[in-house]
C-alpha cells in the first residue's frame, strides 16, 4: 500500500487550480454553479428548517408556515422550557453527550495512535497476522456487537453505567488502521533512529520525535471517533435506562415517541425542535472553525 | 531534536541486520498495541465469541437452557421476519448506495473544476449533514415528511395538487432513502474530493492537448484515478447499509404502523433482545448479520482489489 497524504498535494494543486479554471468554458462555469446551488439548498433546508422550528411553540408549529419564523422570540420561552421540563433534564443529556464523546473519542484516539505507531515502526512477531486480523474487523458491523456486549456487561454489572456506552467506544480498528498508513510515510525510520543514537528511549523517541508528526492524523482519528461517539444512538438505547444517564440523541427520540403517543401535557415538540437545534451546534461549529483540520485529514488512507 | 545521521545507516541497523538489540527493540512494539489490543479482545472478539456461544443454546421456561448446537441458524435462516429484513436492507443498499455516491461523486467532480467563493461555500454546505447525529437528522426529516408539521402540504396546496404522504407504506422507502443520502452524500463527497485534489493536473493538461472535452477527462482519468478513494466510501456505505438502524427506529416514532419493530435485522435483534428478551436468538441474528456483512464487504474488497491497491 503506498499512501500519502492529501493535504500535501492539496497544497500542491492549488497552485494550479487558476490554470484548470482558465479552460472551463463560461457556460460550463454557470452550468456548474446551478448545480452546487442545487445541492446546496438540498443539504441545508432541513437545517433551516430546524432554526426556524426552534423558535416556535408547539402550537404555531402546527399552524404556521414550515419555514419562515412566526414569532422569534418565542426562543428564549423555549429555552426557559428545557430548563424547566422534567427539571432540567435535557442540560444533563447534553452533558452526558458531552462526556461520553470526549473519554470515549480522545480514548479512542490515544489507543489508536499508539497502536499505529507500533505496527508502522516496529518489526515484531505475529505483526503481519494480527493487524490483518485488525483490519479485517473494520468490516465488523459494530452494531452486531451490541446485543453480545450487553449481555457480557450485564454479567458484570455495568450495564446502566456510563462505563458501558464509554468502554465499547474506544474500539477503533479504522482509526488503527489510519494511524498506520499515516505513520508509515510520514514519519521517517531515520528520525527515530537518530533519536536512539542520541540516547532517546523507546517512548520518549515516540513522543516527542515521532508524534509531533503524526499530528494530522490524530487530529482526523480525534474527529472520527468523536463523531462517531456523539453521534451513536444503538448503543446507549441498549446499555442505559436510567433517564439521568442518557446522551442526547437518545433523551430526544424519547420525547418524540411520548410526544406523538401522549396526551396533551406530554407533547413537548417545540422542546424537540429546540433541543435538537441546540445539539447540534457544537459540532457545527467545531466543523465550521476547523475546517483546515479535517479537509484532507479525512482522505487518509484513502489517497494513493 | 536529534540530529540525522545517514539513511543507509539507519537502514542497515533497523533491517539487514537484526541484531539482538534491534530484535529487543521491536519487541517493544508490542507494548504500543497492547492497550488496543485489550480493548479489540474485550469489546469485539470476545462479543463476538460470547454471541456464537449464546447462539448454540435455547433457554425455554418448560425445559431451562439447553444446547441446541445449529438449531437456532435452521431457525434463522427460514424466518421469514429475518429473511424479509435481510431483503429489505439489501434493496436498500441497492438503491440507496448508487445514489448517494453519485450525489458525491457529482458534486466532488464538479467543485474540483471550480475555486471559487461560491463553490467553496456549498462544498460546507453539502458537507454539514455529517456534523448531525443521524437521529437528529432522522428527527428533522421525519417532521419535514409530516402532513401537520412539514412544508410539502403548503408547497403541493399552491399548485393546486395532493402532498404525497412521505409516511405512507407506498413513499416510505424512498423516505429512507432521502434521509440517509441526506446525511452521508456530503462526508463521501469531501473524501472523494480529496482524492481528485491529489491528482497532478498535468495529466489533464496533457489530455487537453490531445482534445479531450472536460466530461470526458472526468470520467476517463478523474474517476478511474481515484479508484482507491472510491473503494473506501463504498465499503463504508455497505457495511453502513447492512446495519441501518437508527433511521427507520426513529421514523417509527412517527410511522408505527408502516415501519415495524423488525423493519431491519438489527432492528429486530433489538426487539428480540430488549423486548422479548429472547437473548439465545437475538445474539443469533446478531451474530448471521455480522457474518453476513463481512462476508460482503470482504467480497467486495475482493472483487475490487485491483482498484483500491490493497492487493499487496
Amino acid at each position: 500500500m503506498t499512501l500519502s497524504t492529501a493535504s500535501s498535494s492539496l497544497r500542491k494543486r492549488r497552485k494550479s487550480t487558476e490554470h484548470v479554471d482558465h479552460h472551463v468554458g463560461g457556460g460550463r462555469r454557470i452550468g456548474s454553479h446551478a448545480l452546487l446551488i442545487i445541492l446546496a439548498i438540498y443539504f441545508i433546508v432541513p437545517l433551516w428548517w430546524l432554526l426556524v422550528s426552534s423558535t416556535k411553540s408547539t402550537s404555531s408549529l402546527f399552524s404556521s408556515a414550515p419555514l419562515w419564523f412566526d414569532h422569534p422570540a418565542d426562543f428564549i420561552e423555549n429555552v426557559q422550557g428545557l430548563f424547566t421540563h422534567q427539571g432540567g433534564i435535557y442540560w444533563r443529556w447534553l452533558g452526558n453527550s458531552f462526556f461520553y464523546a470526549l473519554t470515549g473519542g480522545i480514548g479512542a484516539t490515544v489507543l489508536a495512535i499508539l497502536a499505529g505507531y507500533g505496527f508502522a515502526k516496529y518489526r515484531f512477531s505475529g505483526r503481519g497476522w494480527v493487524f490483518g486480523l485488525i483490519l479485517g474487523s473494520v468490516m465488523v458491523p459494530l452494531t452486531a456487537l451490541v446485543v453480545p456486549t450487553f449481555l457480557l456487561l450485564s454479567n458484570v454489572g455495568l450495564i446502566n453505567t456510563p462505563w458501558a456506552v464509554i468502554l465499547p467506544s474506544l474500539l477503533s480498528p479504522f482509526g488503527v488502521y489510519l494511524m498506520r498508513v499515516y505513520t508509515q510515510d510520514a514519519v521517517p525510520d531515520e528520525m527515530l533512529e537518530a533519536a536512539r543514537i542520541d540516547g532517546a528511549g523507546e517512548f520518549r523517541t515516540f513522543v516527542q520525535v515521532a508524534l509531533p508528526m503524526m499530528k494530522p492524523a490524530v487530529v482526523t482519528v480525534l474527529l472520527l471517533s468523536v463523531v462517531a461517539t456523539w453521534n451513536n444512538f444503538f448503543l446507549p438505547l441498549a446499555m442505559l435506562n436510567d433517564p439521568n444517564l442518557l446522551p442526547v440523541t437518545v433523551g430526544l427520540n424519547n420525547w418524540t415517541k411520548l410526544s406523538s403517543t401522549g396526551a396533551g401535557g406530554e407533547q413537548v415538540w417545540n422542546l424537540v425542535t429546540s433541543g435538537a437545534f441546540i445539539s447540534v451546534l457544537p459540532l457545527l461549529l467545531s466543523f465550521l472553525f476547523l475546517q483546515r483540520y479535517w479537509q484532507g485529514g479525512l482522505a487518509i488512507g484513502s489517497v494513493k | 531534536m536529534a540530529t540525522m545521521t545517514s539513511p543507509t545507516h539507519a537502514k542497515t541497523s533497523a533491517e539487514h541486520e537484526p541484531s539482538t538489540v534491534a530484535r529487543r527493540r521491536h519487541r517493544t512494539g508490542w507494548l504500543f498495541v497492547i492497550p488496543f489490543l485489550a480493548v479489540f479482545l474485550l469489546f469485539l472478539i470476545i462479543p463476538l465469541a460470547y454471541a456464537l456461544w449464546t447462539s448454540l443454546f435455547t433457554s425455554t421456561l418448560a425445559s431451562g437452557t439447553e444446547f441446541t448446537g445449529l438449531d437456532n441458524y435452521a431457525k434463522a435462516f427460514t424466518d421469514p421476519i429475518f429473511l424479509e429484513g435481510m431483503g429489505r436492507v439489501g434493496l436498500f443498499a441497492l438503491v440507496m448506495i448508487p445514489l448517494q455516491i453519485g450525489v458525491a461523486l457529482l458534486a466532488a467532480l464538479v467543485l474540483d473544476t471550480l475555486a471559487t467563493r461560491l463553490s467553496q461555500a456549498s462544498r460546507l454546505l453539502i458537507f454539514a449533514p455529517y456534523a448531525i447525529p443521524v437521529v437528529i437528522g432522522a428527527l428533522m426529516w421525519s417532521f419535514l415528511y409530516s402532513p401537520s408539521f412539514g412544508p410539502a402540504s403548503t408547497l403541493f396546496d399552491a399548485f393546486g395538487l395532493q402532498a404525497p404522504e412521505f409516511l405512507s407504506t407506498n413513499l416510505i422507502f424512498g423516505s429512507l432513502v432521502n434521509i440517509v443520502t441526506w446525511q452521508w452524500s456530503g462526508y463521501y463527497m469531501i473524501v472523494i474530493y480529496a482524492g481528485l485534489r491529489a491528482i497532478n493536473p498535468s495529466i489533464y493538461e496533457a489530455a487537453r492537448v490531445d482534445g479531450a472535452s472536460g466530461r470526458q477527462i472526468a470520467l476517463r482519468i478523474k474517476v478511474p484515478m481515484i479508484s482507491s478513494s472510491m473503494v473506501m466510501v463504498l465499503i463504508f456505505a455497505i457495511i453502513g447499509t447492512l446495519q441501518f438502524f437508527t433511521e427507520p427506529v426513529v421514523l417509527r416514532n412517527v410511522a408505527p404502523g408502516v415501519i415495524d419493530a423488525a423493519y431491519t435485522p438489527n432492528m429486530y435483534a433489538y426487539a428480540l433482545a430488549f423486548q422479548y428478551s429472547q437473548f439465545n436468538y437475538a445474539s443469533t441474528i446478531a451474530f448471521s448479520l455480522g457474518v453476513l456483512v463481512f462476508i460482503g464487504s470482504y467480497l467486495f474488497l475482493y472483487l475490487t482489489r485491483k482498484q483500491s491497491g490493497l492487493n499487496r
